[in-house]
């Protein structure tokens, strides 16, 4: 007699029989083929546009080529219509700051509190905002429309042998695509991978697709300092190679993290796996634009006042309080600096970074802040301004270049290190999520520095 | 006013998050890719003086609990018992989708089956119809394009229906093989025997035969913990008509 | 369309451009379910669509959906040809 649940089971396994899995399928199939044989019409001739368009853009010749050309495309345009929008958006704030400033004398209020207030917490947060929206407004609706037209797959396919050879799943190139948006929101979506050595994997080099909150860094730093010898009309083409080279950067050495790692703590065999290649589907051109463009700068303005804001605030404080002689910031990049030099950065360069951990959004408002005598920024509301501030802080193309390797290479911010703790629930691990990129960044600008300066190239 | 839980279910890539977001007017993730939405996202929606609770599952290819996304979206459908099951379908790939319909009408008739993205078949020159298809599977059968909105009404409308009991589905029973049929039928009886009839015995009794292990660890823990009280009614278990 | 196969060979074997019936699964596990679901079930047409740049994975049309697989995989699928239709 079947009274208990384990005797139901006993009593099936007694009736079970091998691969009845495939008649079950199999059965199933034929029910919805029979179904679909009755009440759908398919047309005569089958012309498969996305097969068409798939021998051509996953194509042996072009396959590369083409991609590499579309992430040149899209971080050209991001390039090359920020800049407007970007000196716009500054010049109003700049306008809005001499209002406060006014408001405040009218009021007679004290100059530590408009210091606080309008050099440190506006000027953080406006900075964040016209130069971090433009680009993000620009780069994401593009961004958006290739993913609704179905080309991410194909990045996976065309790129899965890579994943492969290091160890690593091949769904990896779709997190990593995410990535771009946001580092922990690229973290969460590492779910679509099932195996948890690959999925580690995933966690733990994520970081090295430049996000969000760098891309501004990263292509504000080439433009000042890679493409300001060449002639006006090539400048943007010169800091999109260099921003491209970048990233491809980062994915070299995502893959060679992920294959050190599967040969030593994460070792295994990349497990199997399926990748449904979908159709190609004309995207709603300007809904996908408004979304992504409404939704980016939502996000964007957020982190501008959750983060850039207080730390505005405190690198004003840390600037503005003296003990001895110096600002506690001076203290602290004295401190920091023969370290900031062995990387070829300086010591105001690793502050930002500490500072900026919260949001990499931050770290170049801080280094601003940091480099002025007030302790505040300057309205910097035009480029060459800017470079001035650095070339007298002892910037040269060393500096700039070390700062977007040591930018793509350092820790995740905070955000992401929290999602990747939720994530793997593992302190070891999130701690090496912080340190193994970190050490890549040290020792990568460390080496940097030292055969460029060998060289006698600076 | 009544409330009622409505889950998504689908192949991946079907837009399920799409017809969520029309639905509730939410924000989450869409593109054309597999495998978007990894959490578990809910939202909510009236129609008619009812309130709804919108569940955007992942989309699977199947619910045999070969992968964790599956298991999520069987538990989902067989534990939490919602209201209704919407299984969207894309109309490009009737054949395999459709598949995972069969699967839900398995497990619950509480099912509206929507065969979305109709603006891409009828592009590609696709003709369907959808009411020998609902005669044929005896549960509802819309023609949607979700993000053009195309659809939605009818679907709110049947929804009501279904919920409120105006309709009540008949939904196919596949025949297996006779060997499978016999031993199905052999098992049921105990099946019911053991933990009433609020679950769908003649699925159980597949899964047994199929030896998924994961699903029959699941049912002895949740036996154990006294969770499948008896409970009749409900799931009448489905006999070949 | 029964009797002209050549002899079964393995799916990743197939030109680029055939068609093709399932004749076996030679794989166990998780795969060999997934794979079912998907469509590659003995008796299945197969179009074989193309290669990656880097030649692995390989493109397959099934059940109107396009899956890329593997060698790994599609070399423990076995196949035969179908005639020109
Ligand atoms: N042409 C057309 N495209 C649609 C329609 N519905 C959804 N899409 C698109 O199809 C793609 C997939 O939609 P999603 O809603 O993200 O699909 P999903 O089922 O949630 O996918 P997963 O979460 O990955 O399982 C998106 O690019 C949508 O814009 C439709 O009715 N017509
Ligand atoms: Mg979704």
């Amino acid at each position: 007699m079947v009274d208990s649940i384990e005797k139901l089971i006993q009593y099936s396994q007694s009736l079970r029989k091998p691969n009845i899995r495939d008649e079950i399928v199999t059965q199933i199939y034929q029910t919805t083929r029979s179904i679909c044989q009755d009440s759908v019409i398919y047309p005569k001739t089958e012309t498969n546009r996305s097969e068409k368009l798939d021998q051509i853009l996953t194509s042996p010749i072009w396959g590369f080529p083409i991609m590499f050309a579309m992430l040149g495309v899209v971080i050209y345009l991001t390039i090359w219509g920020a800049n407007v929008p970007s000196e716009a958006l500054a010049n109003l704030f700049g306008i809005g700051e001499n209002y406060l400033t006014a408001a405040f004398q009218a009021l007679g209020a004290p100059s530590w509190l408009h210091g606080l207030l309008v050099l440190g917490l506006y000027r953080g947060t406006s900075w964040v905002v016209s130069v971090m929206l433009p680009p993000m407004a620009i780069f994401f609706p593009m961004f958006a429309l290739l993913e609704n037209f179905g080309y991410l797959p194909r990045v996976a396919f065309n790129m899965d042998r890579l994943f492969k050879s290091s160890g690593a799943h091949g769904k990896q190139a779709l997190t990593m695509a995410m990535g771009f948006g946001c580092n922990a929101a690229a973290i969460i979506s590492t779910r679509i991978i099932e195996s948890p050595r690959e999925r580690m994997l995933a966690i733990l080099t994520n970081n090295f697709v430049p996000c969000n909150g760098r891309w501004p860094t990263l292509i504000l730093l080439a433009s000042l300092f890679m493409a300001a010898g060449f002639a006006t009309g090539v400048q943007s083409i010169v800091t999109t190679l260099v921003v491209m080279g970048i990233v491809l950067l980062g994915i070299m050495v995502t893959l060679l993290v992920s294959w050190i790692l599967s040969k030593t703590a994460l070792k295994g065999i990349p497990t199997r796996y399926t990748l449904e290649l979908p159709p190609y589907r004309q995207p709603k051109f300007l809904n996908t634009i408004f979304r992504a463009t409404v939704d980016k700068s939502l996000f964007v303005l957020k982190r501008a006042i959750i983060v850039a804001a207080p730390a505005g605030l405190i690198t004003w404080i840390l600037a503005n309080i003296m003990i001895g002689e110096q600002s506690i910031l001076q203290h602290i990049t004295l401190f920091l600096d023969p370290f900031g030099k062995a990387l070829g950065l300086d010591g105001f360069i690793l502050m930002a970074f500490i500072l900026g951990l919260p949001a990499n959004e931050i770290v170049m408002p801080i280094l601003l802040m940091g480099y002025l005598a007030t302790g505040a920024m300057t309205e910097v509301d035009n480029m060459v301004e800017l470079k001035k501030i650095f070339v007298d802080h002892g910037w040269t193309w060393l500096t700039a270049l070390n700062m977007m390797l040591f930018s793509l290479l350092h820790y995740p911010c905070g955000t992401t290190i929290f999602t990747i703790y939720k994530e793997t629930k593992s302190v070891k691990w999130t701690i090496l999520s912080a340190v193994i990129p970190t050490a890549i960044a040290i020792t990568v600008t460390f080496i940097t520095a030292h055969v460029v300066r060998g060289l006698g190239l600076v | 006013m009544r409330h009622y839980r409505i889950a998504l279910a689908g192949n991946p890539n079907t837009g399920k998050s799409t017809l969520f977001n029309e639905l509730t007017g939410l924000r989450q993730h869409t593109g054309n890719w597999p495998g978007k939405t990894v959490l578990h996202a809910e939202g909510s929606f009236s129609y008619q003086g009812n309130s709804y609770t919108l569940i955007d599952l992942p989309g699977t290819y199947s619910l045999f609990s070969n992968s964790a996304d599956e298991e999520v979206a069987r538990d989902y459908i067989i534990f939490e018992k919602p209201d209704a099951t919407i299984v969207v379908l894309d109309a490009t790939s009737l054949e395999r989708n459709m598949n995972l319909a069969l699967q839900v009408l398995e497990m619950t008739e509480q099912v509206i089956i929507c065969i979305n993205l109709m603006d891409e078949a009828r592009k590609i020159g696709i003709q369907i119809d959808e009411k020998k298809i609902a005669s044929r599977l005896g549960v509802p059968v819309i023609k949607m394009a979700a993000r053009n909105g195309e659809g939605i009404d009818l679907l709110l409308k049947t929804l009501h229906q279904l919920v409120t009991g105006k309709i009540s589905p008949q939904p196919l029973t596949i025949q297996y093989s006779k060997e499978i049929e016999e031993k199905i039928d052999e098992l049921i009886p105990h099946i019911q025997n053991l933990i009433g009839n609020s679950y769908p015995t003649r699925w159980i009794a597949l899964r047994l035969l199929d030896g998924d292990e994961s699903f029959v660890q699941l049912l002895k823990e949740k036996y154990s913990k006294g969770k499948l009280q008896f409970n009749p009614i409900r799931f009448p278990s489905k006999h070949a008509n | 369309m029964v009797a002209d196969s050549k002899g079964a060979f393995p799916l990743c074997d197939a030109q680029i451009g055939d068609s093709v019936r399932i004749t076996q699964l030679c794989i166990e596990g998780a795969m060999r379910l997934r794979l079912l679901d998907l469509g590659f079930i003995p008796g299945a047409i197969i179009k074989v669509l193309q290669k990656s740049p880097l030649g692995d994975p390989m493109a397959f049309r099934v059940s109107q959906t396009t899956i890329a697989l593997r060698k790994e995989e599609s070399s423990q699928i076995l196949v035969e040809k179908l005639g020109d239709e």
